[in-house]
């Protein structure tokens, strides 16, 4: 029984050793890497995991002093940020609409959001392209925050149409009976118990808008405008040329935290996908 | 316990008439609060996914080229024949297909076991599931860009893992190179671009799941614990069946992800050598936009609205069997 016991133990922390190894082997690489000198890098010789010569910080200082790395990662920010704005602004009325409002066939509808979730960039991108360059958005940020609400607006509403129609239909009916509006109702009422949805919703489309690459290496081809996911593979890879610390260390710069942040938010995002699956509704 | 609740509500709501709202007058203002609070996300979706879809079907039956975007002569189906007859695209449309549903095998087992893992409660869950999600947290592109390196011709450190322990290298099992050239080879290369799917899809599928696994009641658990069940009669009867339509669903953001995404392909193998890696996405990107041929590029595009539309009609289907 005993014995028992502790082999079931082994067995876990041996399995879960080897999943945190299998995630964090490329990140835990970019990392020696990034601190590497070019002749320890380059000599098949040495022990690619460790330090054969003593590490150096040029590569992160070439990354930020001669690289446009800085405004990459400004440009990804402002978009990120603005993106996640515009989709809260249409996403959650729009769910509470559908949730609430609009009868039955709002509360039908989750699967033809679903289906418009459907149609990827791939399909997209090159009519968009012609959205865009009508528009004289091309090559600006303001392309890219034009388009990425395509990819996160119907998800994010998929998200919370299921949440809001989780929430005990009582509850609001009791705050109309008591005189609230029904504006008053959704901002009073249904916001607050929606926070673990929407956080799910921004960390989603933050992360969405960051990873994006098609949109991003179609729309936009001067440096000033690009993001990092387009930036960095585009400035730091010249022809053959490819400098490896300094690509590494741009990934790890971002990704670490972030990693960090929706780690530590891992309950929540859990919680926020807590919701009723695309279905018949339930009144 | 979630059906029961389902049925419950549902019966409710079909009895209760519609007429009775009506008369309260509540009906019609939410109706016009619900209008007015829809609109915009509405007008946003028809003029940014609604038109630009029917233009690419437009563009692919057109001429248009970079160089001349209008849509002025219609070509009929020209467009889709010839790119069919491109050994590239069959390439694309394989590999696609291959590179799709093994991802889908490998995430599945694998999302089940590390929901298994996590559904515990250990000391230090916190740091693993930091470690857990790193993969989902870094830029798709910065990521392929780590697997490049990570998969170089010369320098892979998972080479000078194999060479360490004497299988790499001339004289033995998987010599006589010293390196395996992992992004340079038709089947290693796929393999690879598998394993960065893999690795990069399974925290979110896992938080997905993991929606589900916390939300089978604990007493089902503690019944079969007493009734003496293993841990995998465990696994396949209660776990397994509860969890059924959240890995359906998780499953269908997957295909979503893999089938319509360039851009692991585009920074690690770029479709090579020759086309043996090529994938719709990439290809419609090169035709499309870096071949200047709009038109085709909307045409190879389109290739994958069939199969999306066929995979998510299946899923859903599947998960409201799963709630009946």
């Amino acid at each position: 029984m005993r014995t028992g016991q502790t082999l079931r133990t082994v067995g876990f922390y041996a399995a879960l050793l080897l999943f945190c190894a299998f995630a964090i082997f490329p990140a835990a690489w970019m990392l020696i890497t990034a601190f590497k000198r070019n002749a320890d890098l380059y000599d098949p010789a040495n022990n690619p995991f460790l330090f054969n010569l003593p590490p150096t910080l040029s590569h992160i200082g070439f990354l930020f002093t001669e690289t446009n790395y800085p405004v990459f990662l400004w440009n990804s920010l402002f978009i990120g940020v603005i993106v996640v704005a515009i989709t809260l602004v249409l996403a959650v009325p729009a769910a509470y609409s559908l949730a609430r409002l609009m009868g039955h066939w709002g509360e039908h509808s989750s699967i033809a959001i679903f289906l418009v979730y459907l149609i990827p960039p791939t399909l997209l991108f090159i009519p968009l392209y012609e959205v865009v360059t009508l528009l004289d958005l091309a090559n600006t940020v303001w392309s890219l925050i034009l388009v990425y609400p395509t990819i996160t607006v119907p998800f994010c509403t998929w998200l919370l149409l299921s949440f809001f129609r989780s929430i005990p239909r009582e509850i609001e009916e009791a705050a109309l009976t008591d005189g609230w509006s029904r504006v008053g109702v959704f901002f009073r009422v249904a916001l607050p118990l929606a926070i673990p949805g929407i956080t799910t919703c921004v960390v989603f489309a933050f992360a969405l808008s960051l990873s994006d690459y098609i949109y991003a290496a179609v729309f936009v081809s001067s440096t000033g405008s690009r993001t990092v996911s387009a930036g960095v593979p585009t400035e730091l890879i010249r022809g053959d040329i490819y400098y490896w610390q300094a690509l590494m260390a741009a990934t790890a710069i971002v990704g670490l935290p972030l990693a960090v942040v929706y780690g530590l938010l891992f309950d929540w995002l859990v919680k926020g996908f807590q919701v009723e699956l695309p279905r018949s509704p339930r009144a | 316990m979630r059906n029961e609740e389902g049925f419950g509500g549902r019966r409710e709501g079909y009895g209760k008439p519609p007429q009775r709202e009506a008369r309260i007058g509540i009906a019609d203002r939410d109706g016009v609060v619900g209008a007015i609070m829809l609109a915009p996300a509405v007008i946003y979706v028809i003029a940014l996914v609604a038109v630009p879809f029917f233009l690419a079907i437009a563009l692919s039956l057109s001429e248009a080229t970079v160089g001349n975007p209008t849509i002025q002569q219609f070509v009929g189906l020209d467009n889709f024949i010839s790119v069919v007859y491109d050994a590239a695209f069959m390439f694309a449309l394989r590999n696609s297909i291959i590179i799709t549903v093994a991802t889908l095998v490998l995430l599945t087992i694998l999302t089940i076991l590390q929901v298994e893992l996590l559904a515990r409660d250990f000391p230090g869950k916190r740091l693993a599931q930091i470690l857990l999600i790193l993969p989902w947290a870094m830029p798709v592109a910065l990521a392929a860009v780590g697997w490049l390196w990570l998969l170089d011709s010369e320098f892979s450190p998972i080479d000078w893992i194999i060479r360490a322990v004497g299988l790499l290298g001339p004289g033995t099992m998987l010599g006589p190179a010293n390196n395996l050239f992992y992004l340079g080879r038709e089947w290693l290369g796929i393999g690879a671009v598998v394993t960065i799917n893999v690795w990069r899809t399974l925290p979110l599928s896992t938080i997905i799941v993991m929606a589900g696994r916390t939300a089978i009641p604990g007493e089902l658990f503690e019944q079969a614990e007493l009734d003496g069940a293993g841990y995998f009669r465990v696994l396949f009867q209660i776990t397994l069946p509860a969890l059924a339509i959240l890995l359906i669903v998780a499953i269908l953001f997957t295909v979503l992800v893999i089938f319509g995404d360039m851009t692991v392909v585009a920074l690690t193998t770029r479709g090579g050598p020759g086309y043996t890696t090529e994938i719709l996405p990439y290809w419609a990107y090169l035709k499309g936009i870096q071949g200047g041929a709009l038109s085709q590029g909307a045409a190879i595009a389109l290739f994958l609205f069939p199969v999306l539309l066929a995979v998510s009609i299946l899923a859903l289907r599947m998960a409201y069997r799963g709630q009946e």
